[in-house]
C-alpha cells in the first residue's frame, strides 16, 4: 500500500493549490454572498433585460455577442432584436454603449469600464454588493458614494428602483488611539418603486447575467468535463488491465 | 544461403533493413526504448519525468493553435485572448489547457526534482543529468514568465514590471540592463513583441534541446531506483540486468496508467476550476493592462513565489536580488553538497530525513508567503524560512557526511 500512499501524498501536494483564494479586490470588508444561480435561465433573462435597460447606456460589454446571449438564454433572433438590441442591427454584434468615450471622460472623470469580464476580475459578490452599496454622501459630486468602491464616479443609476439610503458608521477607538469608523448598516431615506427584497432580486438577476457574460462557456465546459472524466475512468480501467497483463511475467 | 547470394542486387530484409543501413533506426529504438532496462521496483515517484514530457507535448500543441489566433500587440493582445475564449471554435479549451498546463508543468517538475532528492538521483554518475535538469527548470521559468505577459492583463503587465525592474538592482549595468530587456523605457508593445518571440521560438527550442540531452544523458548511465543501487552490477547470461525490465512494454504500460490518472486531475482543473481560485489565472488579469492604475496587490504566479519570498525577505534591494538568484541556482550544486555514501533515503540516517522534511515545509511555506502581502508577521516568517532554505543546502556537506547510514542491499527491494 505504500505505493498508493506515496502517490496520495503527491496528490495532496497538488491539492494545496486548490484551496480557494479570497478575492483580493474590493474594499468595504465583508461582502454579502450574491447567491446567484447560473442554471436559472429565467433569472438570466431578467438580468439581460436589466442590463440592457439600465447599464448598457454607459457600459459596453464589447466581447459579448447578442447571439451568444440568445443561445444560452433560449431566446430567438426575433426576441433578441425586439427586447435587447436597442442600438444593434445584427445578432452577431457585440454590446456597445452609445456614450462617446470623450464625453464620458469629461462628465465622469473616466469612461465607464467595459463589463464583459467584470465578474471574473472582481467576483459576483463584488458586483452584487456594489449595486446595493450606494448611499447618500454630501462630499461626492454625484451625491452618492459606494460602500464597496469608495469614491466611485458612478451615480446611483438605480435610485428610482431602490430609493436613496443612508449609511450608518460608528467610530471605533483602537488601543493605539487611532479611530476607525465601522459600517453599521443602511437606512432607507426615501423609498424607491421596489421593495428592498424585490430590489435584491433585481440586483441578483443582473449579477447573474454579468457572471454569465464573463464566461459564457462556463455551463458547457462543466457538462463536457463530466463526459471527459467518464471517458478517462473507462480508459483507466483498460490501462490498468493492460499493465497487469504485460507485467504478469515480472516477479 | 546460396540462393540468396545469387540474387545480388535484390534488397533483402525489407524496408527496415534498407533504413537501418542508412540510419540507426532499430539501434536507436532499442537503445532508448525496447532494450533500455530500468529497475522493476520503480514506485509512483518515478512517473513525473514522463508526466513532464506529457505536459511539454500539451503545451507545444495547444501553443501552436493559440499562436494562430493570438495577436502580439499591446492594442490587440487582450482582445485576441478573449476572442479565443469566446469566438474561436474550442478556443476556450485550448486556452485553458495551456494556462493550466503552465501550472501543472511546475507541479510535475517540482515533484520530479523532489524524487531525485528522495533517492539521490543527482549523485555520481548522474550529476550531469541533474545539471541539465536544472537548466531545463531555468528555461522553463523564463518561458513561463514570458508567456505570462502575453495576455496583457493587469497582472501580466505589473508582474512583469516588478520582476524586470529587479535587474535594476545590479550595480553599474542595472539600469541599462533593464532597458535592454524591455527594449523601451517602460513595458510596452515592444516588450510584448519580443516576449512573444522568446515564448514561441527561442525558449521552446532551448527547452526541447535540453530535454533531448537530459534523456540522452540518462540513457547513457541508466536510471536510478528507489534503493539507489546500481542494477548493472548483476546481469543475467543475456547481459540484461537481473533487476531491470525493458522501458517498453513494461514501464510504458505502467506510465500509461499514470498518464491517465494525471489527465483526470488535469481535466478536473481545466473543466471545473480553470482559474483554480485565482492561483492559475489571477483575477486581476481579467482586466486589460492599465499603465496608470497599479493593482492593490501584485503577486507573481504561485510557482515563482518561493523565490520571490526570499527576495522580499531581504531589506536591501541589491542583496535581495543576489539571494533571489542564489535561491534559484542553489539546487544545482546538490551533487557536490551531498557527501552521503548512500543515495536513497531508505538507507540514510535521521539527519538527512529531518533536513529534507524541514526543506519541504520551508519550500511550501515560502510559496505561500510569497502570495501574501509583505507585512507584519509574514516578513518575519519569510526571513526565518529563507534562512532555513539556504541552511538546507549550505549545511548539507556537514550533516550528510556525519549522518549514520544503513547497509545498502545488493538487489532491489519491494516495499509493498
Amino acid at each position: 500500500m505504500i505505493k498508493v500512499r506515496q502517490f496520495g501524498s503527491a496528490l495532496v501536494l497538488c491539492a494545496c493549490f486548490m484551496a480557494p483564494q479570497a478575492m483580493a479586490a474590493g474594499g468595504g470588508g465583508h461582502l454579502e454572498p450574491a447567491d446567484i444561480d447560473p442554471d436559472n435561465v429565467a433569472s438570466l433573462q431578467r438580468g439581460a433585460r436589466n442590463y440592457m435597460n439600465y447599464c448598457s447606456g454607459c457600459h459596453s460589454a464589447e466581447y459579448v455577442r447578442f447571439n451568444t446571449i440568445g443561445k444560452q438564454l433560449e431566446l430567438s433572433e426575433e426576441q433578441l432584436i425586439d427586447n435587447l438590441m436597442f442600438n444593434a442591427e445584427k445578432t452577431f454584434e457585440t454590446i456597445r454603449s452609445s456614450m462617446p468615450t470623450k464625453d464620458a471622460e469629461r462628465w465622469f472623470g473616466q469612461a465607464p469600464p467595459d463589463l464583459s469580464l467584470m465578474a471574473r476580475a472582481r467576483g459576483a459578490d463584488y458586483i452584487y454588493n456594489f449595486l446595493k452599496g450606494f448611499y447618500v454622501s454630501e462630499k461626492s459630486p454625484t451625491g452618492v458614494d459606494n460602500l464597496v468602491l469608495a469614491g466611485t464616479s458612478m451615480p446611483h443609476v438605480l435610485w428610482e428602483l431602490q430609493g436613496y439610503q443612508e449609511a450608518r458608521f460608528e467610530d471605533h477607538r483602537n488601543e493605539d488611539g487611532s479611530v476607525t469608523s465601522e459600517f453599521k448598516g443602511f437606512e432607507l431615506l426615501s423609498a424607491g418603486s421596489m421593495d428592498p427584497n424585490v430590489y435584491d432580486e433585481f440586483v441578483r438577476d443582473t449579477t447573474n447575467f454579468l457572471a454569465f457574460i464573463a464566461e459564457p462557456i462556463r455551463q458547457d465546459r462543466r457538462t463536457i468535463g463530466v463526459w471527459v472524466l467518464i471517458y478517462l475512468v473507462v480508459f483507466l480501467i483498460i490501462a490498468r488491465m493492460l499493465k497487469k497483463q504485460i507485467w504478469k511475467d515480472v516477479e | 544461403m546460396a540462393r540468396i547470394e545469387a540474387e545480388v542486387g535484390k534488397p533483402q530484409g525489407g524496408l527496415m533493413k534498407w533504413i537501418d543501413d542508412r540510419f540507426p533506426f532499430t539501434k536507436t529504438l532499442e537503445h532508448h526504448v525496447t532494450k533500455y532496462y530500468a529497475s522493476k521496483n520503480f514506485n509512483w515517484w518515478y512517473v513525473f519525468g514522463v508526466l513532464a514530457f506529457v505536459v511539454l507535448a500539451i503545451q507545444l500543441l495547444t501553443g501552436i493553435f493559440l499562436t494562430m489566433n493570438y495577436k502580439p500587440s499591446a492594442d490587440e493582445a487582450f482582445a485576441s485572448v478573449e476572442y479565443i475564449m469566446r469566438d474561436v471554435e474550442w478556443g476556450w479549451l485550448i486556452r485553458y489547457m495551456h494556462s493550466t498546463g503552465a501550472s501543472f508543468f511546475f507541479i510535475v517538475v517540482y515533484l520530479h526534482m523532489f524524487r531525485a532528492m528522495l533517492y539521490g538521483s543527482y549523485k555520481k554518475p548522474r550529476e550531469l543529468i541533474w545539471i541539465i535538469g536544472m537548466l531545463i527548470l531555468l528555461v522553463l521559468m523564463a518561458e513561463a514568465f514570458a508567456g505570462y505577459l502575453l495576455p496583457w492583463g493587469q497582472m501580466s503587465y505589473w508582474g512583469a514590471q516588478v520582476i524586470i525592474s529587479l535587474f535594476g538592482a545590479i550595480p553599474v549595468i542595472g539600469d541599462g540592463l533593464v532597458e535592454f530587456i524591455r527594449g523601451d523605457y517602460s513595458i510596452s508593445d515592444i516588450t510584448l513583441n519580443r516576449f512573444f518571440a522568446l515564448h514561441v521560438i527561442v525558449l521552446p527550442l532551448a527547452l526541447i534541446g535540453l530535454v533531448f540531452v537530459h534523456i540522452v544523458a540518462l540513457h547513457e548511465v541508466g536510471s536510478n531506483n528507489p534503493d539507489g543501487i546500481d542494477i548493472k552490477k548483476h546481469k543475467g547470461p543475456d547481459g540484461v540486468p537481473l533487476d531491470g525490465i525493458a522501458f517498453h512494454p513494461y514501464h510504458t504500460s505502467k506510465d500509461l496508467v499514470a498518464i491517465v490518472v494525471f489527465l483526470m486531475v488535469f481535466s478536473a482543473v481545466v473543466f471545473f476550476a480553470p482559474e483554480m481560485g485565482g492561483y492559475f489565472l489571477e483575477h486581476a488579469n481579467f482586466e486589460p493592462a492599465n499603465v496608470s492604475a497599479t493593482p492593490e496587490h501584485i503577486a507573481p504566479v504561485w510557482y515563482f513565489t518561493p523565490y520571490y519570498s526570499i527576495l522580499r525577505a531581504v531589506p536591501d534591494k541589491f542583496w535581495g536580488f543576489v539571494l533571489f538568484a542564489a535561491s534559484v541556482l542553489m539546487p544545482m550544486f546538490l551533487p557536490w553538497l551531498d557527501r552521503s555514501r548512500v543515495r536513497s533515503i531508505r538507507y540514510r540516517g535521521w539527519m538527512y530525513k529531518t533536513a529534507l522534511s524541514i526543506f519541504v515545509v520551508t519550500f511550501l511555506a515560502l510559496l505561500w508567503l510569497g502570495l501574501q502581502p509583505a507585512e507584519g508577521i509574514y516578513v518575519l516568517l519569510a526571513r526565518i524560512f529563507s534562512v532555513l532554505y539556504f541552511a538546507f543546502f549550505l549545511l548539507m556537506p556537514y550533516y550528510t557526511a556525519r549522518d549514520k547510514t544503513k547497509p545498502v542491499p545488493d538487489r532491489v527491494v519491494y516495499h509493498d
